[in-house]
């Protein structure tokens, strides 16, 4: 029999059923590769005796109805996990236990899902390499010394190296896609209001969409099934008819109309990427799916924007890590000098500089060029799509502009790390679902993904689109496990 | 203070050299509204918890929080909208007024910046000289902060999050009151509309009402505005009205030295009476205000709006107009009945207890003279009153139908205080019913002509006075009980 940690969610789940597996089997096996392989970084807090145990409480009273029926998941940092270390990958919640629950992980443990540990991530999800956690680097289990992407780089890690048999990430401008994409792994952002934000710790309010990362697109149903529900508790969560995404899943897509963007053949875009986009638009042809050239033409301007927007938001909702109620408190001599030291001592170099960025944006005199004008493109950029879901039913482009890249290669230059988000941050700007699926690799044998983003609401024609075109590309990582002694 | 004309009505003006000031004030009220719950929050908002009790994840700013629009207050401020006579606005728009303290979990209030719920409106004022239109700019909805405490532990500053996240009304009004008197007179309007609307109970001393005043003065006869100061946060009337006079004197001395005014914050020393300046306009906080993208824009719909206006109370001023055209009150008694709700409603109940007899003269005296003093004693409002309306309107009756004088009633008044006491029962066990009976009477005053002959003759001759002597001795006779009308009379026809 094939290794338990490399069967997909929908493999483990019907071996659990059908008892070729216990829970506690499925535990332990995750729990000793992930003790392995600790040379990755992937986790910021294990729960692995917790998880052993539950899943023993599970066998020992099972319940194959549910959905995730005692499978052990581990998620990002930045979901609150009730009596579990929350840092959002800084030192200034460096020794927060939340005492209470987000909603997307209490939909995954009320269907039967255990905790396996928390995710290395970029400091509050900034980042697009993970090298910006307080916790250190995380390695890509594709080659050493690789970035797994960011921010959701410790979920997009353990699940390429097979720590988790599938985990979630936050995507705010292509932090679930970009290290799916780096790791030859699937991920989804949903449409904005799909998944509840609440217990999320809060990078850019208007962006924020938590999402599944899996191995296959099928994995990839039924996780967003689970976790993708209408919440009272987040005002901008949205009540819409949400689909029985992994039973609804079919590879038949004929007919449907995807449109392919000029505007997103940029400007000293590698030829690898050009060549893996062509081969994917033949893919889509041969799973029926008719082609058509649209155009979405302030899409050059979405980078900028999103670089106002996310900021200015964060500015504000970083504020609250001032020392006085929870999370690292340096004394300081007077309120002032303690606010100053904490978060001097308490954020990192990228999360102060977005946090002076989104200042600067919102501060009077220099509101309406900056934040202001940005809120009216990104209405702009809303209706490109718009106008092309006329046309089309969804839209193909590349993930990312590369591959993943080595640690410390662009951690010194900011602007060619926020470069890397060109594609994705389209997408969070007009509230759209996205996935990224890998479709080939580069010279060096690196994954390279490509995006398929739908309408509004309509995350089943992505992952149908997906579907197919996963079966015809049949793309398979290869990894060596080189990081375990 | 020298130089202050004129104190006997609501014209303030300040006279220095050759000048004439006069002041111009608006007033930034904050109410708390009445809700059980915050605004964003389900923790209770109940007065006088302890510290640090009424406080919810959200309210203390956990990571991942949501702040969830309470409806409740929306409806409040709407209503409050309606009293004001204001425009309710279709949409608004929940806005982050982003500053540090170490009472402000969030590090930002949510607040209304560009689009309140509320815009204009007006409030009629009653003033001496007659009424005065008071305009509204604006009303919106924002969270309360906590409340930093510096005077318990010597070394740190406390803080309570009880009040951290209640809803607060902003009440913006337009640069239109000129005394401390009319803003006496507009406090009062405002907290009676509200307390008649329910949507706060205006209780100065637990801060459900406070306001930030705006002083500027400028020559009188000019229409241009002078550069305003703004004090903050004062707690009551008397506070404002002393912090206005200061403020606005200190301004026109500086304007007669030559000097020009700073636009700035000042903050009031209620001890040494006297305004400090806080911050001037260069450290003003730049609050950043931008959308809070954790809630969508409110939207209103004018059937929500129809159904709030249909559960509006009578307000204060019509009211006053229905006690005028209904019961023939002068426009002044209407006044004084109507400007709390809760006098509004004993002086309706007595009206009603008193039945078709009624006499309004005997029920506005005795409300506004006899009970008042009581209240005013005791210090408790009319709805806590030791005599129910019902009783009270019994009293009356009994006065009307002359059962029992009006100085017997001050008696019977005084002893139903004790337990709120059924007059009728008090007159019927202390034998304190009028006689009226004119045989008795005859008789009683027969006798005494008789044993006082000679002051008798006297008055035959001329001395009229002596008739007040008889009066007093039929009244001492009869215990105080002989109704004074007969006595009169009976005097009048046997001397």
């Amino acid at each position: 029999m094939t290794e338990i940690t490399s069967l997909s969610l929908f493999e483990l789940i019907k071996n659990i059923k059908e008892k070729k597996i216990s829970s506690n089997e499925a535990a332990k096996s995750f729990v000793d590769r992930s003790e392995k392989s600790k040379k990755l970084n992937a986790y910021v807090t294990e729960n692995f005796e917790n998880c052993l145990q539950l899943s023993k409480e599970f066998d020992n009273k099972p319940n194959f109805d549910l959905k995730l029926p005692g499978i052990p998941i581990a998620v990002k940092d930045l979901f609150c996990t009730n009596e579990v270390r929350t840092t959002a990958g800084s030192n200034i919640l460096n020794n927060f236990v939340p005492s209470y629950e987000s909603t997307v992980t209490q939909n995954i443990w009320n269907e039967g899902g255990i905790l396996l540990g928390k995710l290395n991530c970029d400091e509050f999800a900034m980042g697009s390499s993970n090298e910006t956690s307080f916790f250190g680097n995380v390695q890509n289990p594709i080659a050493k010394d690789l970035v797994p992407g960011g921010s959701s780089g410790g979920s997009s890690s353990a699940l390429a190296a097979n720590l988790t048999p599938v985990t979630i990430g936050t995507d705010t401008g292509g932090s679930i896609r970009q290290p799916a994409s780096f790791t030859g792994t699937v991920g989804l952002k949903p449409t904005y209001g799909s998944c509840s934000r609440y217990g999320i710790v809060a990078f850019a309010s208007s962006l924020d969409q938590a999402g599944p990362m899996s191995k296959d697109v099928e994995d990839c149903s039924i996780l967003l099934e689970v976790i993708s529900s209408f919440d009272k508790k987040d005002s901008t969560s949205i009540d819409f008819k949400r689909n029985n995404y992994s039973s609804e899943l079919t590879r038949n897509i004929k007919g449907i109309k995807i449109g392919i963007p000029k505007e997103y053949r940029v400007d000293g875009m590698p030829e690898e990427i050009e060549n893996l986009w062509k081969k994917g638009i033949e893919y889509a042809k041969d799973c029926g799916a008719e082609i058509i050239d649209i155009s979405l033409p302030h899409t050059s301007y979405a980078l900028p924007t999103y670089y106002i927007v996310a900021p200015a938001e964060a500015s504000s909702n970083l504020a609250r890590y001032d020392g006085v109620k929870y999370g690292l408190r340096s004394s300081g001599e007077s309120l002032i000098d303690m606010y100053e030291k904490t978060r001097s001592e308490g954020f990192g170099e990228e999360v102060k500089r977005r946090i002076m960025i989104g200042t600067y944006v919102l501060s009077s005199g220099y509101y309406d060029a900056y934040y202001l004008k940005a809120q009216k493109v990104r209405q702009l950029i809303k209706q490109d799509f718009d106008q092309a879901y006329n046309k089309v039913d969804a839209i193909l482009t590349p993930s990312t502009p590369s591959s993943a890249f080595k640690i410390g290669e662009k951690s010194n230059d900011p602007v060619s790390m926020y470069l890397n988000d060109i594609f994705t941050v389209p997408v969070n700007l007009a509230g759209l679902p996205a996935i990224s699926i890998p479709a080939g690799t580069d010279k060096n044998n690196y994954p390279l993904g490509l995006q398929i983003i739908g309408k509004p609401f309509d995350e089943q024609t992505v992952l149908n689109i997906a579907y197919s075109m996963e079966e015809k590309i049949n793309y398979k990582n290869n990894i060596i496990d080189w990081w375990m002694e | 203070m020298d130089g202050i004309m004129s104190k006997n009505n609501s014209v303030y003006l300040i006279e220095r050299n050759d000048n004439v000031y006069e002041v111009v004030i608006g007033l930034e009220v904050h109410a708390q509204v009445t809700s059980n719950s915050k605004l964003f929050s389900s923790s209770s908002t109940k007065f006088g918890a302890e510290p640090n009790t009424q406080v919810s994840l959200v309210d203390a700013a956990f990571p991942g929080m949501l702040p969830v629009i309470n409806e409740y207050c929306v409806k409040q401020a709407i209503k409050t909208g309606i009293g004001l006579k204001a425009k309710i606005n279709n949409k608004s728009v929940f806005d982050r007024k982003n500053y540090f303290y170490a009472d402000l979990p969030q590090g930002y209030q949510i607040s209304q910046y560009k689009y309140p719920i509320v815009g204009e409106g007006n409030v009629t004022l009653e003033m001496p000289e007659g009424q005065k239109q008071v305009g509204i700019e604006r009303l919106h909805l924002e969270q309360d902060a906590g409340k930093s405490i510096h005077d318990v532990d010597p070394s740190n500053t406390l803080v309570d999050l009880n009040r951290s996240g209640v809803a607060l009304m902003e009440i913006v009004s337009k640069p239109d009151l000129r005394s401390p008197d009319e803003v006496n007179a507009y406090i009062k309007k405002l907290r009676s509309i509200m307390r008649y609307l329910g949507t706060c109970d205006g209780n100065m001393q637990e801060g459900s009402l406070r306001a930030d005043v705006n002083v500027s003065v400028r020559i009188k006869g000019s229409t241009d505005l002078g550069t305003r100061c703004e004090i903050k946060n004062v707690n009551s009337i008397k506070f404002m009205q002393m912090a206005i006079i200061y403020e606005a004197n200190r301004q026109v001395d500086l304007l007669e030295e030559g000097e020009e005014i700073d636009q700035e914050t000042r903050l009031f020393d209620t001890k040494k009476n006297e305004t400090r300046s806080m911050r001037s306009k260069e450290d003003a906080h730049d609050y950043r205000y931008f959308p809070d993208p954790d809630l969508l824009p409110l939207e209103i719909t004018d059937k929500f709006i129809d159904q709030l206006k249909s559960e509006i109370p009578e307000l204060p001023d019509e009211k006053k107009k229905r006690f005028i055209d209904e019961f023939k009150i002068s426009p002044y008694e209407a006044t004084i009945l109507v400007s709390d709700i809760d006098t509004a409603k004993y002086f309706e109940e007595v009206v009603a207890k008193m039945g078709k007899n009624r006499d309004m003269k005997l029920a506005v005296n005795w409300i506004t003279g006899e009970l008042f003093a009581v209240l005013n004693n005791k210090n408790i409002e009319i709805a806590q009153s030791p005599i129910s309306a019902k009783n009270l309107a019994k009293l009356i009756n009994l006065i009307k139908n002359g059962t029992i004088s009006g100085k017997i009633a001050k008696t019977i008044f005084e002893l139903m205080l004790d337990g709120d006491l059924d007059p009728q029962i008090i007159v019927e066990e202390k034998g304190l019913k009028q006689q009226s009976d004119p045989k008795a009477l005859e008789a009683l005053i027969d006798k005494i002509i008789n044993d006082n002959r000679e002051k008798a003759i006297e008055y035959k001759q001329g001395k009229e006075k002596l008739f007040g002597f008889f009066v007093g001795q039929a009244m001492k006779a009869s215990g105080g009980k002989a109704n004074p009308k007969l006595i009169n009379e009976i005097l009048k026809k046997k001397l």
